[in-house]
């Protein structure tokens, strides 16, 4: 089996800057990424796209192709459409590349796997065409595929950039129902010092609004009581704000009310995690330099909590000079002299955060859905199923898969991990912390008999 | 199916046959899978194997598997896959989910 000094899984910006760092510091570097291009979600496909449509995804994207050049070093192997489905000690790493599988070896590894959306378990969110927002930008990111009538339901600043982009794209959104509250940017006003250190991004917020505003895209805020309807597809979004309620015909439903870590690797690993109360979502337990409580794990970019992709940058640049410095390309001293400005950038990067999360807080009623809301897609549980599992006794997420196997459908609790904690820890009256989450176990995504047979330990593939 | 797709694709290239449960469609060549099906009408990508409710993709970046197909008697996630010629695509399990709701 072939060994690298650092693997590192996923090639968004903390994957792809954390290579370059070990590269120019003379560490033999692996990035395996289920994409078939660089760029992770957030500059899906930059280097094909950013000449087609730069001018509708603006600055922000396009400014990606630096990192994606950053990768074509010769000490980085880049292996596209990788997909990961085992990490065992040591560390092994199994993935599956063109129906084949393979391996390499790893003396550290960097976790770079990104952000999910947050799960946001409303009456009809199974219905084939509600999407999340996120879901919304790619279609438009890598394929220029744009919703013709779509409402976007929810909060936040991607809910805006998307709606941004739409209008840009000719496509306005037939209507913006966001859930939070002028007593939400009131509950955020302690944090205004911070989100001013962090202007630049509540100016590109604001001008985010604006451009929606200017292109008379109908805006609800407050809203409550949403549900999706429709037969074999989405049709209608009713909701009810100030007294009012009221229903959008549409053919798309894009929700989004935050993004939260993809803990699924690190969790795999035995990386623990705790619940933080700022971004409601459990985060791995993190060092200085990203390493997990295992050690040799690094977690950089949103798998470590949310910071957007500038601080993703700066945090997989952080976490290679700590890689360096285990495996002696890199004295102590000198580690800590390039970490330096490196701290500073990711600290004024992050300032904005809190005021952000108090003024956008998740969407409540998708935090404890009604009973009848399907919460786990796959298996097709619901709230009401979870807190009956709680009454017999069910007192934490493993338990709850013996009841009614919530979470052991493909998506293996992507999607209704933290729901299923929430609820429980709710009907239970205990903190998250203490309800805890589901134990992840390889294979992390399916990976069939063909594959392991065709199973080749030299990992061949040519680097990209 | 609907003939009118609620999708708008802004640019036109090359497009290869590919079936989609008995269908022929016209996708373009290298386009990301299940981008192409919404773009080309298909809101119904599968059942569910518990109900036999309808999905369709949700996620595009390969962590729900809500938009799953079968691909030459392989279960896989539409959004993980390109476009190519030929591709003979169906509804998951399709023989067995109708059984199990008859």
């Amino acid at each position: 089996m072939k060994q690298r000094d650092l693997v590192v899984i996923g090639a968004g910006p903390a994957g792809m800057a954390a290579a370059a760092q070990a590269a120019e510091l003379g560490l033999s570097v692996t990035v395996l990424d289920e994409q078939h291009r660089a760029g992770g979600q957030i500059y899906r496909d930059v280097d094909r796209v950013a000449p087609l449509r730069g001018g509708i995804l603006g600055k922000d994207y396009t400014d990606g192709a630096i990192l994606t050049a950053g990768l074509r070093h010769d000490a980085i192997e880049h292996i596209s459409g990788a997909v990961v489905w085992a990490i065992e000690d040591g560390f092994d790493v199994s993935y599956t590349r063109d129906g084949r599988g393979a391996q390499i070896a790893a003396k550290q590894l960097l976790l770079a796997t990104g952000a999910l959306e947050r799960p946001m378990p409303l009456p009809g969110w199974t219905l084939p065409g509600v999407m999340t927002a996120g879901a919304g930008q790619i279609l438009l990111k890598q394929s220029g595929v744009l919703a013709r009538n779509a409402v976007l339901v929810g909060c936040g600043p991607l809910l805006y950039l998307i709606a941004a982009q739409m209008v840009r794209a000719g496509t306005s959104p037939t209507a913006l129902i966001e859930t939070q509250t002028p007593r939400n940017m009131i509950r955020a006003a302690p944090h205004i010092g911070g989100a001013l250190r962090g202007w630049p991004y509540l100016l590109k917020g604001l001008g985010l609004l604006a451009a929606i505003i200017r292109a008379r895209v109908p805006r609800f805020t407050g809203a409550t009581d949403i549900t999706i309807t429709g037969q074999e597809r989405a049709d209608a979004v009713t909701f009810t704000t100030r007294g009012r309620t009221h229903t959008i015909g549409c053919d798309t439903v894009m929700l989004h009310h935050g993004v939260v870590p993809n803990t699924q690797a690190a969790r795999s690993l035995g990386v623990t995690h705790s619940w933080s109360a700022q971004q409601d979502c459990f985060v791995p337990d993190l060092d200085d330099w990203g390493q997990g409580s295992v050690a040799g794990v690094f977690i950089a970019g949103d798998g470590g909590g949310i910071g957007g992709a500038k601080a993703a940058e700066f945090s997989g640049r952080l976490s290679a000079l700590k890689v360096a410095e285990d495996l002696g390309s890199l004295t102590r001293s000198e580690r800590d002299r390039q970490a330096a400005p490196l701290r500073s950038a990711r600290f004024r990067e992050l300032a904005a955060r809190p005021f952000l999360d108090a003024s956008y807080p998740p969407c409540a009623e998708a935090l404890a859905p009604t009973d009848s809301t399907v919460v786990c897609r796959c298996e097709e549980v619901t709230a009401g199923d979870i807190r009956a599992y709680a009454k017999l006794g069910c007192i934490g997420p493993n338990q709850a898969k013996a009841f009614g196997r919530a979470g052991m459908g493909p998506c293996q609790g992507r999607y209704c991990g933290t729901t299923v904690t929430a609820l429980l820890a709710a009907a239970n009256n205990q903190t998250p912390d203490e309800t805890g989450y589901y134990r992840i176990r390889p294979p992390l995504k399916p990976v069939t008999l063909g594959e392991l047979a065709a199973m080749d330990d030299t990992a061949p593939e040519a680097a990209e | 199916m609907k003939t009118v797709s609620p999708f708008l694709e802004l640019e036109e290239t090359p497009r290869v046959e590919v079936m989609f449960c008995g269908e022929g469609l016209r996708l373009p060549q290298g386009a990301n899978l299940a981008a192409a099906l919404l773009a080309a009408g298909v809101d119904v990508f599968r059942n569910t194997p518990v109900s036999g409710a309808p999905r369709g993709p949700f996620c595009m970046m390969g962590a729900c598997f809500d938009c799953l197909v079968e691909i030459d008697g392989t279960v896989r996630q539409a959004c993980m896959i390109e476009v190519s010629e030929g591709l003979q695509i169906t509804k998951p399990h399709q023989t067995e989910a109708k059984d199990e709701t008859a």
